[in-house]
């Protein structure tokens, strides 16, 4: 097993269990630490893609500053433990659940019919496309527009969010 | 050399992994850490096919992406916050002022 196979497998699987925790558990802290982790094992695995610059970006945007918001939120709310998941397993669950498993059944029905004509990794190519280099220049050339949109973006969310969390409208 | 199902397939898991946290928990703030783990399943498939492609668009996709859901959750953590300072929870069941 090569290295490449090994963090991925790796990641993956404490990727999947970290996102089942930020599911199952009652605490809104401890789901939102298992998230951190989530975000982490996603950050490795851009790694393994040679995407270099999206996985800093990840770890700093992802796990530093939404999830600080997030903790800082669920600690601010003073949130109690909701009631256990196993209380009542209500019609609700058990449909969500399915209609959820069933979404996955169409998709791996979808992957396994189209696996064949899936493009082979040309390494040389991959190490290329993921560095700081080519993305800034594409950044700043092509998606010109769409990132000063972004800007704005930001600023109304800036504006809506001290507007929507100050006590009083007047 | 990990080929590209098996990425698309981690991909998949976490989505529906994020979609049952959607449909299934009460709480507010948990119903939204797991809509941002379903973006990040969809930013994981814009990644591995840019990187399997070597096309850099989907990197660049995934970059607005993060920018938007950084938006999302200041504006959405506030409006929390707003609906707690009024009805002093966040259990999704009792706030149903726009539900028929």
């Amino acid at each position: 097993m090569t290295l490449e196979q090994l963090m991925f497998y790796g990641l993956g699987a404490v990727g999947i269990g970290s996102g089942l925790l930020v599911v199952t558990r009652r605490n809104p802290v401890m789901s939102a630490l298992s998230l951190v982790l989530n975000f982490f094992c996603l950050a490795g695995l851009y790694l393994t893609l040679n995407a270099q610059f999206i996985a800093v970006i990840q770890i700093i945007v992802y796990a530093g500053a939404i999830m600080v918001l997030f903790l800082f939120v669920i600690m601010l709310l003073n949130l109690r433990d909701e009631r256990a998941l196993s209380d009542r397993l209500s019609a609700r669950k058990i449909i969500g659940a399915g209609l959820a498993f069933g979404l996955l059944l169409q998709v791996l029905y979808i992957l396994m019919s189209a696996a064949d004509g899936f493009p082979q990794k040309d390494e040389a190519l991959a190490v290329s496309t993921g560095t700081v280099e080519v993305i800034g220049v594409q950044l700043f050339t092509t998606f010109l527009f769409p990132f000063e949109i972004t800007s704005l973006l930001l600023t109304a969310a800036i504006v809506g969010a001290v507007l929507l969390a100050k006590k009083k409208l007047d | 050399m990990v080929p590209l199902s098996h990425y698309l397939f981690l991909s998949a898991v976490l989505f529906m992994t994020g979609a049952v946290g959607v449909l299934t928990r009460r709480n507010a703030i948990i119903v939204f850490m797991s809509i941002e783990l379903m973006l990040n399943s969809v930013n994981l498939t814009l990644v591995a096919f840019s990187s399997f492609l070597g096309n850099v668009t989907g990197q660049m996709l995934v970059f607005f992406v993060m920018t938007v859901a950084a938006a999302e959750a200041a504006v959405g953590l506030a409006i929390i916050i707003a609906i707690y300072r009024r009805k002093q929870t966040v259990n999704l069941d009792e706030i149903n002022l726009l539900k028929w």
